[in-house]
Parts: structure tokens; sequence; C-alpha cells
């Protein structure tokens, strides 16, 4: 299975993964833009807001009915962090003409609903629809104002806000409530016409098409796209270190507490500290999960996360409120572990095993490797799963140990609950 | 072993039943790099009440849940740990109806496959490993109260039924997992897990009789009595309960509306009633349905607004629900405009449409390894073929479905579960 990358016009992109392994074919439309807090809500709402509707099916209704009959294939807005960009746009699938009555080709009909979506929006008075624009504003209020339904989250959500605060990482991928609430219908038309012309567009298909056919329907898909020249895609910027490391904490009404402790890594080495964060946390085998579940009883769950394009790691776990402490000091001992090389040589090898599964087992999902790919695009990088895990593969213990040894407690983050004694 | 082709679907299977009873079913997924293996025990939240040698017993909420935290342990330490080093990625869950374990990899499968039988087939724990899990299950349960996803579905549950289990969690409670010990716990797993009690579903490109090689040598060599289980008296069509308030820390309200379904027949009849199910909740309040355009575009609902239809043992339900802000008024639609569509008809070109999206969604279901695997699980245990669904969808009419909203999406059947936020 080969990647193909290709331009199509002007800043628009095409990367293309050929499997025949698949019942559906995967295609998506993202535009890609520096994370910028005014700019996150207004593309945020735009994604959901073309989604209604366009000229040719100017109702919801009638868009499902269209995707109806194509054997029930789907179109959803979707919008992501990558790096320090938002993308945002759609992801689109249907069955493969493969496993339809007659083949019917849906490929084809799929791409023009696309290109007919971020094209041909439904406008009144040459605005988007009052309608749409306001009605998809409450719900983004919404989505904006839920994130305390998930506790876990929200600490982690939180977590990254405090710790990058004035860096493009802490800010919402879908925008701040204040400034979302303020979007007028005009305002969203001005910036739909802008985002769709200057901004990076990267087109994803995977599935049993040829490339030949793909490349028709991304072209029909962007027939119409207005092109007026790039406003680029941003490039990570160092996380800034803090002198002594904060501590944040908020309360709420909750049954279990929420600890997140945010470390920043001070090395290039990005190989060793994703194998040495693998070992310390991102697994069921993980020193976190042994020792801090398995050993103490405290959890149960406790993982760690790297934060590749920012050189940050976070730990998220879930506790009794009294076992603020108790759980916090394990996880810094287990770090120190780490820096210490006090670790078993089966660590190192379930480690590598499970990186190897991890990167391999990439090509067996369509929306898996459209993510990486657009991760790889959204962070200026060209890896591959391959490329990334053979150099994972190759790092040495020594250099594990340097990985620990560069990382660095920067905020710890607690969600307790509201009578929690404060000495928790 | 067997081989049977689907060559609609693009799928081929390979069945056999050893002689122990245990089903076996390997799924050929070529052009995978990844493998999994799925072994299913019929044995989940809701078999809390079951026969042995003659007696009655009854365990406590959550034992099925626990039982699958311990079977982990094993003479040498862990198994996640075992399965970890090779690469592989281990779980398990326990549903209201079965616990499955499973691994996902891409090297080493066979060694995997078994680490796999032996640790689910051979408990080991003690009642100091029990007590020990006491924290960890704890802080699951913990977990889920402040969910409110979670509480809303469970207190539905509290609402629809008064005797049946389905209305109890299947993690139980912190108080109820209290009263676990070693001893029950090794009680459930020589009456459940056994060999004619469970399924290995595989899917991958692997050679089918390694595999049935590998069960034979690994699980033991005869299966187990049959264990009657007793899910409760049965229930009347009206809810225990019509409606049950909660508050939480949530942004707005949060409803899910149940309706109580008769019980569900076995085998082929099975899978065509969640056919019609779902193509019920498809035409009733789908994406692309009238009732979900006029609440969308009223406000009344947004994009979390969304339900399904489902078979528990001895029980069936139809529950939707979502984020609204007067969850009454979109309960009250739903369920006037099930009886309008029972009464009037549905409208045959929108029938004919959902029917081709009913018919795609299952064919794109068949990427999910997981699906796939519970689906054939599912099969075995409740007696039908999964991969003939394309025949079954096909003798469904629109009376069927219009038959199943008249009767069952009614007031009388119905009940509503709120979670409001905290003031």
């Amino acid at each position: 299975m080969t990647k193909t990358r290709m331009p199509l016009a002007e800043d628009v992109y095409l990367t293309y993964v050929p499997a025949v392994k698949f019942k559906t074919d995967f295609l998506s439309a993202q535009f890609i833009t520096p994370l910028r807090r005014e700019a996150a809500g207004l593309n945020a709402l735009l994604s959901a807001v073309l989604e209604r509707g366009c000229v040719r099916y100017p109702d919801m209704q009638q868009l499902s009915a269209a995707l109806d009959l194509l054997y029930g294939a789907n179109v959803e807005h979707v919008v992501r962090k990558r790096g320090e960009n938002q993308l945002w746009g759609f992801v689109a699938t249907c069955v493969d003409d493969a496993y339809l009555p007659d083949h019917a080709a849906v490929l084809e009909p799929l791409g023009d609903i696309l290109g007919e979506l971020i094209c041909h929006p439904v406008l009144e008075d040459g605005r988007l629809k009052a309608d749409y624009v306001l009605s998809e504003r409450t719900n983004l209020l919404d989505a904006i104002r839920s994130v305390v339904n998930d506790k876990r989250a929200l600490a982690s959500k939180r977590l990254l806000e405090e710790m990058c605060r004035g860096e493009p990482y802490g800010l919402s991928h879908i925008g701040e409530e204040a400034d979302v609430a303020a979007i007028t219908p005009q305002q969203l038309t001005d910036h739909y016409r802008s985002a769709i012309a200057s901004s990076r567009l990267e087109l994803y298909y995977c599935g049993r098409a040829e490339l030949e056919r793909v490349v028709g329907v991304c072209r029909r898909i962007i027939r119409d796209l207005p092109r007026s020249g790039g406003a680029g895609i941003a490039l990570p910027s160092p996380h800034s270190t803090r002198g002594e490391p904060q501590v944040i904490r908020d309360q709420m009404d909750v049954a279990q507490g929420k600890l997140g402790v945010g470390f920043t890594v001070d090395s290039s080495d990005k190989d060793a500290v994703f194998v040495m964060n693998t070992m310390f946390g991102g697994t069921s085998n993980s020193k976190l999960f042994l020792n801090v579940r398995e050993k103490l009883s405290l959890c149960y769950y406790a993982s760690s996360a790297y934060h590749r394009s920012k050189n940050l790691i976070t730990v998220s776990s879930g506790i009794e409120f009294e076992n603020y402490q108790k759980a916090l000091d394990e996880i810094l001992a287990q770090l120190e572990a780490m820096r210490r090389g006090d670790w078993e040589e089966w660590e190192l090898t379930g480690a590598r095993s499970c990186i190897a599964n991890g990167h391999q087992s990439m090509a067996d999902s369509a929306s898996r490797m459209e993510d990486f790919y657009m991760g790889q695009v959204a962070t200026g990088r060209d890896d591959t799963p391959e490329s990334l895990m053979d150099a994972a593969l190759a790092v040495t213990p020594e250099r594990i140990m340097a990985a620990a040894r560069a990382t660095s407690l920067d905020t710890t983050y607690f969600l307790t609950g509201k009578e929690a004694q404060q000495d928790a | 072993m067997r081989e049977h082709t689907y060559p609609q679907l693009g799928e081929t299977v390979w069945e056999e039943t050893l002689p122990n009873g245990l089903a076996l079913r390997v799924v050929s997924k070529p052009h995978y790099t990844k493998a999994c293996a799925f072994f299913v025990t019929r044995y989940g939240g809701m078999d809390l009440r079951f026969q042995r040698g003659g007696r009655w017993l009854d365990t406590p909420a959550g034992i099925a849940h626990y039982l699958e935290h311990k079977m982990f342990d094993t003479k040498d330490g862990n198994a996640l740990q075992e399965l970890a080093k090779n690469g592989a990625e281990p779980n398990a869950f326990t549903s209201n109806a079965i616990t499955a374990y499973y691994f996902y990899s891409t090297e080493h499968f066979y060694d995997n496959l078994k680490i796999l039988l032996q640790f689910v087939s051979i408990p080991y724990f003690t009642q100091e490993s029990v007590e020990k899990e006491q924290g960890i299950i704890g802080q699951e349960i913990r977990m889920v109260e402040d969910t409110p996803d979670w509480q809303v579905y469970q207190q539905l549950m509290e609402c629809l039924y008064e005797k049946s289990p389905a209305r109890v969690s299947v993690a139980g409670t912190v108080e109820s997992i209290r009263a676990i010990t070693a001893e029950t716990l090794y009680d459930c797993h020589n009456a459940f897990y056994t060999p004619s009690n469970m399924v290995l579903v595989v899917v991958g490109s692997v050679d089918p009789a390694r595999v049935a090689a590998i069960a034979r040598a690994v699980l033991p060599e005869s299966g187990g009595p049959e264990i009657p289980r007793d899910y409760g008296e049965e229930e009347s069509p009206a809810p225990a309960k019509g409606e049950a308030v909660q508050e939480m820390e949530v942004s707005m309200p949060q409803f899910l509306a149940g309706y109580k379904c008769p019980t569900p027949p076995e085998g082929a009849e099975q899978l065509r009633l969640s056919m019609i199910g779902d193509m019920a909740c498809d035409i009733l309040f789908g994406d692309s349905s009238p009732l979900y355009r006029r609440l969308y575009e009223e406000g009344l609902i947004n994009g979390s607004f969304g339900g399904n239809f489902d078979i528990l043992p001895g029980a069936a339900y139809l529950y939707v629900g979502g984020d609204a802000n007067d969850p009454h008024a979109v309960h009250r639609s739903i369920t006037a405009e099930a009886q309008r569509l029972g009464r009037e008809g549905i409208d045959e070109g929108f029938y004919q449409q959902i029917r081709r999206a009913a018919y795609g969604q299952m064919i794109r279901s068949l990427n999910s390894f997981e699906n796939i695997a519970i689906a054939q699980a599912e099969g075995v245990f409740h007696h039908y073929d999964y991969y003939a669904f394309p025949e079954v969808f096909a003798s469904i009419t629109k009376a069927d479905i219009e038959t199943f909203l008249r009767e069952n999406i009614t007031e009388e059947r119905t009940a509503l579960s709120l979670i409001l936020p905290k003031v």
C-alpha cells in the first residue's frame, strides 16, 4: 500500500491511499488554517452551517435523502486540532461499488455533494441563510458548554489550557463561548468567502478506486473553489517553560477526582521521548498502569500521552479526592524510575512490540490513516507509519533515560469535589 | 472445518463445533495486517440468578464484570502483560448478556491465541487479590457515576423494568461488589466458562485449521451442563415508573425515552426483529426523517439526538434521546409521530430510501472486526447465521415496520429519564 500525494490546484493537495480490503471508500476535504482564537469559532460554525444544505439540496432532509439513496453514504463536518492548526471541513464515506447491487457508482455523486456543500451554500440576499447560522450557533454554544459533561475530557482540556496559556496549542478547536455568541450571519459570510479562497485544502481518499478516477472526482469537488493565495499553515511553536511548576485546582460536584499532570520535554530526540512515554504510561503494560492502578489500586485508569508536535507529555487519572498526593507522588516516582533506567528487559521489548503493532495496524483503518497523514501535513512533517516505527524501534536504553531526564513537571491540575478537603 | 462463502458480502467464514461444545468461527480477512480473537461467554450482568446442581443461586450485582477483571490474573502474573509483551492489544468487556475477552495483534497471533484461551479458561485468584480489586472497580464505578450518558441510561432501565435484571447496572455498585468473594467467583467461573457456553471468533488473515488445533489442545475436553437462568417474572408492557429525574453537573438537560417491547424470539426471527427495530428507528427519528428535520429546525433537538433498538436476555426496548431544553415536548412528538405512521402508513418512497441506506449500513459494519466478532457470537448464542442478513433483510416489509411502531411506540409502554443541570 503506497500513498501518493499530489497538488491539484493552488494550495490544494490530494493524498491517495489505495486499499482493496475495506467495504467502504473514505473521502475527506479539510481546510487547514493556523489555530487562532477568533477564527476557531468561525471555522467550527462555518463547517456546521455548510452541512445544513447547498443550492442543490437546500435543507437537511433533502441532503439526507440524497445520501440515503447512495446506499447510506455519510457526510459529516469534522473540526480538529492537529499541532497548532485547525482542520475543518468534511469527512465522507460510502459503500464501495463492489458491494452494491448492480455495482452502482456512488463515489462520483458523493464527491459532487462535497463540492456543492463547500462551494454552493444556501444564500439569502447574498448571505449565508440566517436560520442556519443562528441555529448552528446555538448548537455550537451548547457543544462548547457541554465539555463539562465529560469530566475526563474536561480535565484534559483544562490542563492544556493552563499549561499552554498564550500558545495556540492551549486554544479550543471549536472556539470560545463569548466569541461564538457574537458571530452574525454577515460576519460568517465574509469569513466564508475569504476562508475558502485563501485556506489550504487537503483532500484524502482511501479505497478501491484507481488514482485516475479519484483525481477526476476531486477535480469536480474543487471545480468552483475560488483560490486567492495562501493563508499558509502554522508550524508548532516551542512551549515556553516556566520557572516553577504550577498547581491548578477546580471544584465541581463530582464523585471522582480527575488528576492531570503536564510535563515539558527539553529534547529534540522525539523518537526516544515517544518510546519513553510508551513505557511510562502509554499502554496497559506501562509503569503508570502497573503501579498506580495494579499495585496501589488507586484508580481505574492512569495513562500518559505524548504530544509530539509540542514535545509535551500529559498524564490523566481518575482517583478518590483524598488520594491526590499519593497518586501524584507515585506518578513522579515512576518518571524517576524511567530516568534511572529502572526497568526490566520485558518492559522495553513489550513497548517496542506495542509500537510495532500500533504502526503496522494503522494500514487496517482508513480513518486512522487519514488522521495520521493530515496530522503530518498540519505539523509540517512527511513521515510514514513505517518510518516512525523504524526510528522508534532503533531507540536505545541510553536515549530513553536521556529523554526521561529531559522531562520535567510543568503543571498539575486537579478537578476535585465541592466538599473535598482542601488538603486532599 | 466447514467453509462458507458469502459472495454478495465478499466474506468467507470457517466454522466448526468442537466435541466439548465450543463453537468456533474464523472469518477470513485477506489483506489485513491485524487479526483479532474474541473469546466470549454467554454470561453477563443480567445473569445474577441461576441453577447449579439443582439449587438456585443468587449472586451480587456486578459479579460477571468483577470476574472479568480477575480473570487476567495468572499463576505467573498477569495475562495483560503476557499479551502486551507480544505486542498484542488485549482488552475485555462485560455487557448485559455476555463477557468478551479479546486481543488484536499483527505479530505472534497464535502465541497470543494460546495465552487468551489459557487465561480465560483457568481462573487463578485468591481472596487477597479479589479484595485488592475493590479499589480499581470502585473507581471504575465512580467514573461512570459522573458520566451523564451512563446515568440517563441506568435511570431509564430502572424506570422501564420492575423485576428484570435489565434494571441492574452491569458493574454493580460500590456496595454490591463488597459481597463478592473468591469462592463466588470460582462458582460463577465453573458454571459459565465452560466450552459449551462459549464461542471463539477469530477475524483476520489466519489459518483456520491451526486455530482449531490450538483450541483443541488448550481447552478442556468436556463441555458443561446447560445452566438454567432466571431473568425474573414476565414483565407487564407498562414501565415500572413513568419518569425519573436526577440533577448533575451538566450544561443542559439530557433525556432518554424508552419504549418497552415484548420478549424477543430466538433464531433467525430475532435477527429479523432487530433489523425491523433498527429500521423503525431510522424511519421514525433518523437523520433523514421528517420528525428529525422538524424538531431540529424548531431548535428542540441538536446533533446529539438519536437512538436504537436493543435486545437483551428476555427483554427488548427502543430508546431515543439527547440534549434538549424541552425533553417533554420531544418525547410527546416521538410517540405521536410513531402512532401517526402506524395509522396512516409510511410513505413508500421514503421507505425505499431508508431501505437502501439500511442495507449500506449493514455492509459498512463489516469493516469493523469487533462488530463482526460480536455479531457472529450473538448468532451462535441465539441460533442464527448472521451473514444470512441480506436474505432476512429482503423478507422485511413496510407493513412490518408499521406494525412495530403501532404496537410498541405507545404512551402505555414508555418511560422518560431526565438529567437536569444542578442549579
